[in-house]
């Protein structure tokens, strides 16, 4: 056990968080005090002493179902829960589960497996759901021993055969049809359409874990744990973000916007620079019989920095533009102002877009269907969209702006204009470039950064959140 | 690393406050906390391992709730420290209670009919200022704040520690003593160390990340919003009066709300509040117009309302 333990804490440091000593000695005592035939107790035990954050969250989750995914009786391989037709091994790879069949009455075809779990669903009967969703893995999914994968490909076509679909539109009308005739209102429809689509995704769920469990076997723990290993949602890189991931990044925003801001509102309230407040100190000393011994300062006011934002929203670079334009507004009570231009080869205001929105999110939709950045092909132009900015919109730039530049300076061999951001220097009070590159591409191919990195005060990599949230704590 | 919490400067645990799992959440049911496998099971350990509990999560999920319920049904007395900006040794420890020092230091003076000892080392009668600092710094003089107090008490305690999250990052390191020795060392004093180890819930909205430090000495909870099937025992537990339907669509209409983008998700307190209301209103059975209508007490944000009455279809104009 305390083998399997130690495997456990390192595959939870290689994924990223920080486990410390202590802490893996209290998940040792703490494990004696649960039984160890209750793998959920084992699982909470393991995630009070072991994760600190609600953001690990998901990578210890991924990583207790591999290393701990054979314990337990009802977990055991090739129960007798599984309800195995002899002729239709052919898909089980792994040749478990054989002669264990309760044989009589098991399904022969996809149709039939979904007309029961249907039934079962309906039911709310969980037990029979899960043999329903081992007993499709062993049918459909067609694993092969030994391939170093994560299983998302079984997943899929297992799912395929299942048709969760139209087991989802069936139980709507059935949900329809105990209405008694009555037809149902859009509120009720609606609830009946989360209640079914909630069970679906225990189906799922259910189908990943019989999965994953089958993998663990063939490969071993450690081996599998390496595959599925997710990176920390801080830590996903904006550029080659999945769709799954960006929507963990955009979940993980907005609580890291509350907490920059309460941050950065601390910071400026505690600067003890204020100017002396004679009045007051001497009010105070009254009390002291006229020895000012209890100083009283005037509240510091720090000056908001002003903010100008442009923005490269073509394909490659679009969604970290899109989460530091999301950023950077959510905090736009701790800015004086803020401005964003969007660009791709033509450039585009967009600050009215996210004045006039409640939701930021809705905001950056708008940027993305009515900003005019299109000038002539689509691809990116750098020294035309910068031309163009210092044309119509650099007179504006005062000594209080900060100038923000995203994007990765890949200029598709265009002019640089670099000189505009070499006059942008002189007329604003910093200018950054954040590149969500990694640093060792810069330069590389049509990348200019260096070019234009040269006339600002900084060039910054910023490839995923947590660098992005401690450029932003330094700026404001 | 400080001292190695987990190995040789292991407080003992006391004699167990429950027997298992099983019996916190019995116990914490019959004391009206519906509590999963998962808070159950954190409550159990920190029990027998002796550690405090780090309680995280949204607003309005129970975290609070949580340690009141563990004092009542464990039969202790809750020392509550409420945390706030600002909040430092002399209102989370203790504090000299120096207006009876000093008037203790003019009593010997007036009893003396003399204010020339401090000059002489063996005063008058042989009073020597060894002697009156002596008395002044004992716990006579002493005002204990919440952690101090929990720590002295001799009758079984729990304290509360709220919202940690407020005070900063600097003032966290008054409570780590407390949290891993269950001591609190006063230098005129010497270490005053717990006769009984209580229990220590701190409780987080998350506003901000905590140290290290503090999260190593604490076993972790998060506390999310509860599923459909708890959800619905806690209405049907904490509303008097509700029917078993109208609950059952108060969750689910909750659950639905908390799958929609908003700025605020509707918490357990305000699924409680609505099902109140909702019974006050005398209503069985949730239609669109009556949810709509009040709506305000679940959301409270004007955007969202409005995009929950949209997404759930509950305009006017739908009601059949």
């Amino acid at each position: 056990m305390l083998d399997l333990l130690t495997g456990f804490v390192e595959e939870l440091r290689a994924a990223g968080l920080p486990v410390s000593l202590t802490e893996s000695i209290d998940a040792a005592t703490a494990i004696g005090h649960v039984p160890m035939e209750d793998r959920l107790a084992l699982k909470y035990a393991l995630a009070a002493t072991l994760v600190k954050s609600s953001s690990h969250w998901k990578a210890f989750d991924t990583a207790f179902e591999v290393y701990f995914s054979l314990r337990g009786p009802e977990y055991a391989m090739g129960a007798g829960s599984e309800p195995q037709g002899a002729g239709a091994s052919g898909a089980d790879g792994q040749g478990e589960g054989q002669g264990a069949s309760g044989g009589a009455g098991a399904p022969a075809s996809a149709e039939e497996l979904a007309e029961q779990l249907y039934r079962a669903l309906l039911a709310g009967d969980d037990g029979q759901v899960a043999a329903i969703a081992r007993l499709a893995v062993a049918r459909f999914a067609g694993m092969e021993p030994g391939r170093p994968v994560g299983g998302t490909y079984y997943l899929y076509r297992t799912l395929r055969q299942l048709d969760l679909d139209a087991v989802m539109v069936r139980l709507l009308e059935s949900a329809r049809q105990q209405a008694l005739g009555r037809t149902l209102s859009a509120l009720e429809e609606r609830l009946a359409h989360d209640e079914v689509r909630h069970r679906l995704d225990q189906v799922r769920a259910a189908v990943e874990d019989e999965i994953r469990r089958r993998l663990v076997a063939d490969r071993g723990a450690a081996a599998l744990a390496k595959s599925v290993r997710a990176p920390l949602p801080e830590e996903i890189e904006f550029m080659h973000a999945t769709r799954d991931e960006l929507l963990a990044l955009q979940r993980a925003l907005h609580p890291l916007s509350r907490k920059l801001a309460v941050r950065l509102a601390r910071k400026r309230r505690h600067g003890h620079t204020g100017a002396l407040d004679f009045r007051s100190t001497v009010r105070h000393s009254l009390s002291s019989g006229g020895v000012p011994v209890d100083l009283r300062f005037r509240p510091p006011h720090p000056a908001k920095p002003e903010l100008v934002v442009i923005a490269d929203i073509s394909g490659s670079v679009a969604s970290f533009a899109r989460f530091t334009l999301l950023l950077v507004h959510a905090l736009a009570s701790q800015f004086s102002q803020v401005r964003s231009f969007v660009f791709i080869d033509g450039i585009d205001e967009v600050t009215r877009l996210f004045e006039e929105a409640d939701d930021v999110a809705d905001a950056v939709h708008r940027v993305n269907t009515e900003a005019d950045v299109v000038w002539v092909d689509g691809h990116s132009d750098y020294g035309h969209a910068f031309s163009v900015f210092w044309e119509r919109w650099g007179h504006e730039v005062t000594n209080r702006s900060s100038v923000l530049l995203l994007g990765d300076a890949r200029n598709n061999y265009h002019a640089p204009q670099a000189w505009v951001i070499e006059e942008l220097r002189h007329r604003a009070r910093h200018v950054y470039w954040l590149n969500p590159e990694p640093r060792a591409y810069w330069g590389s191919g049509d990348s200019i950064v260096a070019t234009y990195g040269a006339h600002c005060d900084d060039v910054v990599e910023v490839r995923n959140l947590r660098q992005l949230e401690h450029f932003v704590a330094q700026l404001a | 690393m400080s001292a190695p919490s987990g190995l040789l400067g292991f407080p003992e645990p006391g004699p167990a406050r429950f027997t298992g799992v099983a019996d916190v959440r019995r116990r914490l049911a019959d004391a009206g906390y519906l509590a999963d496998d998962g808070i159950a099971g954190v409550v159990h350990l920190a029990d027998r391992l002796a550690k405090p509990v780090l309680v995280e999560g949204p607003a309005g999920t129970g975290k609070t709730e949580l340690a009141k319920s563990v004092a009542r049904v464990t039969g202790s007395r809750l020392v509550r420290l409420q945390c706030y900006e600002g909040l430092d040794e002399s209102k989370a420890l203790y504090e000299w209670n120096y207006r009876k020092q000093l008037l203790r230091i003019q009593a010997q003076q007036v009893i003396e009919g003399d204010d020339r000892w401090s000059a002489d080392p063996a005063g008058p009668r042989g009073v020597t200022w060894h002697d009156v600092e002596e008395d002044i710094f004992s716990e006579e003089f002493l005002l204990a704040r919440p952690l101090l107090s929990a720590i002295r008490s001799t009758e079984p305690v729990v304290l509360l520690i709220d919202e940690v999250d407020r005070v900063e990052l600097e003032t966290e390191a008054l409570l780590l003593e407390v949290l891993s020795e269950y001591q609190v060392s006063i230098p005129e004093l010497g270490t005053i160390t717990a006769t009984r180890i209580p229990m220590v819930f701190l409780t987080s909205n998350n506003t901000r990340e905590l140290s290290e430090a503090l999260k190593r000495r604490c076993l972790y909870l998060h506390l999310d919003y509860p599923t459909l099937e708890r959800e619905r025992a806690i209405v049907r537990s904490r509303v008097p009066g509700i029917g078993e339907e109208l609950a059952d669509q108060v969750a689910r209409i909750v659950r639905s709300l908390r799958t929609l983008e908003l700025k605020k998700h509707p918490s357990v307190s305000e699924t409680l509040d609505w099902a109140r209301t909702l019974v006050l209103l005398g209503v069985e059975q949730v239609d669109a117009e009556q949810a709509r209508a009040t709506l305000h007490v679940l959301l409270k944000y004007r955007s969202d309302l409005e995009r929950a009455a949209k997404e759930l279809d509950l305009s006017v104009g739908s009601v059949r």
